[in-house]
């Protein structure tokens, strides 16, 4: 219903086919989304750029229904539309499309298209109608495949395309897009760039989230820039220059942040040379590719990519966890290590600390000594006799230096806070006394006290000669800690900078694959 | 996201790990699985089947019964700790069964060669079942599954179809009976007057070896670890191949000496014994409180489940209660003893 008025309106060029107005968000205390405002016209692509966490998936979920706004209205081919559920976003012809795409991988293409609105007489399903109209639709997103065929032996990209057609199944007039490209070689991103092209021109709208740049320039109409939950810009696209596109994303005020140390100019302790991980289906690029790096005794340096860059998967190669997909030749003190398990790179002096304690970091059901000890075991046991004393005590010494708050050691880890449960995880790396640290995102979703102890303990491990390699999704926080920066994009070193020398702003052009004078 | 804001809590007491209070116990799992064990106990002295249950030889009668059970029930909490399940408990009783009364009424073999070999013929086949599941990545389910028909299968090959006893077939045809072994009629008799079973015994001794391993051993720590989260006991360096290779040939030894004692308290080894107990095994394990979801658990909450299922069935059948009524109440205890036992997850 509302989407043949929404039609009727939009047949004029460029009348706004959606405006948000004064959208607010927050998850208790803390503002995600600040008074924003963002339009949407007909027949164009509009650019939602920022940092992690600036509150771009914020402002998209609310526009599809999945979370409710505080505050604010929004306005859909003239008319105000309230956006409960996904069902009223689909109701109102907008249509998400996730990196995580939501196509049910066991059934037909024909089946998902027209998943939950099935044509049918009385529960009977219409079927060669709706394979003709399967085959129309795949059609118009230039796939040619049988619409029988399961979604499961499609590849990403033609699974994209099928999200595409079922968004155009639904008359959806207002399309988001959440980075599509992250898993497309580079002929399937021309494709997919095609069919924008033909949305376009049929008259929908894109709003489209990505961290490349050249793809920003390659389609955008429009950018809307979000920081901190505040829009600060919306400009024409060649209004808006990269350089000028990276300042307003960072903001000025956090470009003067002081260094903390100088580059430790001693030993090399970790070198990695060679360091490859294949991505999960073939014909794609390398996630990492052909990475080199080292680091010094007591060096901190600091690894810094967007999502998709490959440097989650550098560390877990490093660190053995990887498997067959990820290879590296690694020397540690000067001599050749065969890192091919966790095990064997916690017997080589390595540890790593995860960036997500919930689904690889702890082991719910067990208290706080047992996750603390976890990896220390072999040593606490050796002869397979658990030290009860020797445990207890190894916890409640790392407990007491890494100021962990609880009740009890025999506390469930479950019932810590996310400050306390990551101190856990850090105390059972600190019990392997690793000579290597690879920290991805330690202070991610931890509260400003945990972070400060992180920080202490980094220091600290520092100092004793430890090297550590931290990644962080928080900038200031990495330019604050780090010796050295180095900038991944794509699976490459796109550059690297000596403690002090960088801002965030050239981290971040830096990370969005931007060359040297962009 | 912002977490969860921290639970009241105060700087650690650091110089005591201590347990927490009887407070916090009283929600625990054991406590539930302990309060299941009293209602039926309390069951028991109401409906006493005319003072039945106050004479010691029903207790020791309800123990000897539930001891079968309980040791599969024993190896079947290794494999649900870590998050698995073993439906090919039963079946490997049965060819254990066969082969130990093969081994020692027709081959004559002692004790101390037939015992080995069948409790390394259940370790044989809890092995293999854990190296498909760990190294091939079938779900436990299907592995478990395959492995309960083809050991049953085993079983009627290896007896060729027949109830292994001491009635000899000899080779002109005639019949002739043999000597019941001395080692059935130890593992069947009883002890301290005649107060306590053996067999009753060996379940106790399965119970101690059972939390050696899960309470003291590293084995038991690691077990725990890769039913609460697998990736994480990994990336901590736990040899999850081996672990659960490991815990599915423990789950095959407990039910190799189950098979032992089937077969002395038989006299004989029935390649049709022990259909439908991995589901006892399994029942016993959820009513007692570890979690099939894995990672949490223990041998004591088994203990306590094997005891409340074994009371069960005594004082259901000391009042003559028919068995179809029986299964009917068994299976609404299941449901009940679950949904208290889910309160706290």
């Amino acid at each position: 219903m509302y989407t043949m008025q929404a039609v009727a309106v939009l047949t004029q060029p460029n009348a706004p086919l959606l405006t948000m107005t004064g959208i607010c968000k927050s998850f208790g205390s803390q503002e995600v989304l600040r008074a924003v405002d963002f339009d949407l016209c007909a027949g164009e692509v509009h650019v939602l750029a920022g940092e992690n966490g600036a509150g771009k998936s914020t402002l998209m979920r609310i526009l599809g229904g999945a979370l409710r706004a505080d505050a604010g209205r929004t306005t859909i081919g003239g008319r105000q539309a309230v956006l409960r559920h996904p069902r009223d976003a689909a109701a109102h012809g907008i249509a998400v499309i996730h990196q995580e795409l939501s196509l049910v991988g066991s059934m037909s293409i024909a089946d998902n298209l027209f998943l939950g609105r099935e044509p049918s007489t009385a529960g009977w399903l219409h079927r060669a109608g709706s394979l003709e109209r399967a085959r129309e639709l795949l059609a118009r997103v230039g796939l040619r495949l049988d619409p029988r065929r399961t979604v499961d032996s499609l590849t990403i990209s033609s699974q994209q395309l099928v999200e595409i057609a079922k968004a155009l199944a639904l008359d959806a007039r207002i399309i988001v897009m959440d980075e599509p490209t992250s898993a497309l070689s580079a002929p399937e991103v021309q494709h997919l760039f095609a069919r924008i092209a033909d949305l376009k021109s049929a008259g929908c709208g894109i709003i489209y989230i990505t961290h490349r740049l050249e793809e920003i320039y390659t389609i955008a109409d429009r950018i809307s820039v979000l920081r901190d939950g505040n829009l600060v810009a919306t400009r024409r696209a060649e209004d808006l220059p990269a350089g000028e596109l990276v300042r307003l994303m960072v903001g000025r005020s956090m470009s003067e942040q002081a260094p903390r140390h100088a580059t430790a100019q001693t030993k090399v302790r970790l070198r990695v040379e060679h360091c490859t991980v294949r991505a999960a289906r073939p014909g794609l690029p390398p996630i990492v590719a052909d990475v080199s790096l080292q680091v010094h005794r007591g060096e901190i340096l600091g690894l810094v990519g967007l999502e998709g860059s490959g440097v989650s998967e550098l560390l877990w190669t490093v660190f053995g966890a990887l498997g067959k997909r990820g290879s590296a030749r690694v020397e540690i003190d000067g001599r050749p290590t065969s890192i091919h398990s966790p095990r064997a790179a916690i017997d080589a002096g390595v540890a790593l600390v995860t960036n997500d304690r919930k689904r690889t970091g702890l082991i719910p059901g067990m208290d706080i000594i047992a996750n603390t000890t976890l990896a220390s075991l072999p040593r606490l046991s050796p002869a397979g006799w658990i030290n009860r004393a020797a445990e207890a005590r190894q916890a409640s010494d790392s407990a007491r230096r890494l100021n962990l708050l609880a009740a009890s050691l025999r506390q469930s880890v479950s019932s810590l806070s996310g400050g306390n449960q990551q101190k856990v995880v850090l105390a059972r790396w600190m019990g392997t006394q690793p000579r290597i640290v690879l920290l991805d995102d330690p202070t991610r979703g931890v509260d400003v006290g945990a972070k400060h102890e992180i920080y202490l303990l980094m220091n600290q491990w520092s100092e004793q000669g430890r090297s550590i390699v931290f990644s962080s999704s928080e900038w200031p926080e990495l330019l604050h800690v780090s010796h050295r920066i180095m900038v991944m994009h794509r699976g490459r070193i796109a550059a690297s900078f000596e403690g002090g020398r960088a801002g965030p702003a050239d981290l971040l052009r830096a990370a969005m694959g931007a060359t040297a004078d962009a | 996201m912002p977490e969860t804001p921290d639970k009241p809590a105060q700087p650690l007491a650091l110089d005591r790990a201590e347990r927490p209070g009887w407070r916090t116990w009283l929600s625990s799992s054991s406590a539930t699985a302990l309060a299941a064990l009293c209602f039926v106990l309390l069951i028991g002295t109401l409906f006493s089947g005319d003072g039945a249950f106050y004479k010691w030889n029903t207790h020791r009668d309800a123990l000897r019964q539930a001891s079968v059970y309980g040791m599969l029930a024993c190896g079947m909490t290794f494999v649900i700790i870590t998050a698995g399940i073993d439906l090919s408990v039963g079946s490997v009783l049965a060819l254990v069964a066969v082969a130990f009364s093969i081994l020692s009424i027709h081959l004559s073999w002692s004790p101390w060669l037939a015992i080995p070999a069948c409790l390394a013929l259940g370790a044989t086949c809890g092995a293999a079942s854990g190296a498909v599941i760990a190294r091939l990545r079938i779900q436990p389910f299907i592995v478990t599954l395959a492995m309960m028909v083809f050991a049953r299968g085993l079983a009627k090959t290896i007896s060729g179809g027949r109830k292994v006893s001491t009635a000899m077939q000899l080779p002109d045809g005639s019949w002739t009976a043999a000597d019941v072994p001395h080692v059935f009629r130890a593992i069947d008799s009883r002890l301290l007057g005649d107060n306590i079973s053996v067999v009753s015994l060996i379940f106790i001794l399965c119970v101690v070896i059972s939390w050696i391993i899960l309470a003291r051993l590293r084995w038991g720590r690691y077990l725990y670890a890769i039913g609460g989260n697998e990736e994480a006991a990994r990336l901590s360096g736990v040899p999850v191949t081996i672990m659960k290779v490991l815990a599915y040939s423990l789950a095959g030894i407990f039910s190799a000496i189950a098979g032992l004692c089937q077969a002395a308290q038989e006299q004989q080894g029935d390649p049709e014994a022990g259909i439908g107990y991995e589901l006892t095994a399994i029942a016993i394990v959820v009513i007692g409180g570890t979690n099939l979801m894995g990672g949490r658990g223990g041998i004591g909450l088994t203990l306590l489940g094997t005891l409340t299922i074994g009371y069960l069935d005594k004082i259901l059948s000391i009042n003559a209660v028919p068995e179809a009524s029986r299964l009917m109440l068994t299976g609404v205890i299941i449901i009940v003893a679950v949904l208290l036992q889910r309160r706290k997850d």
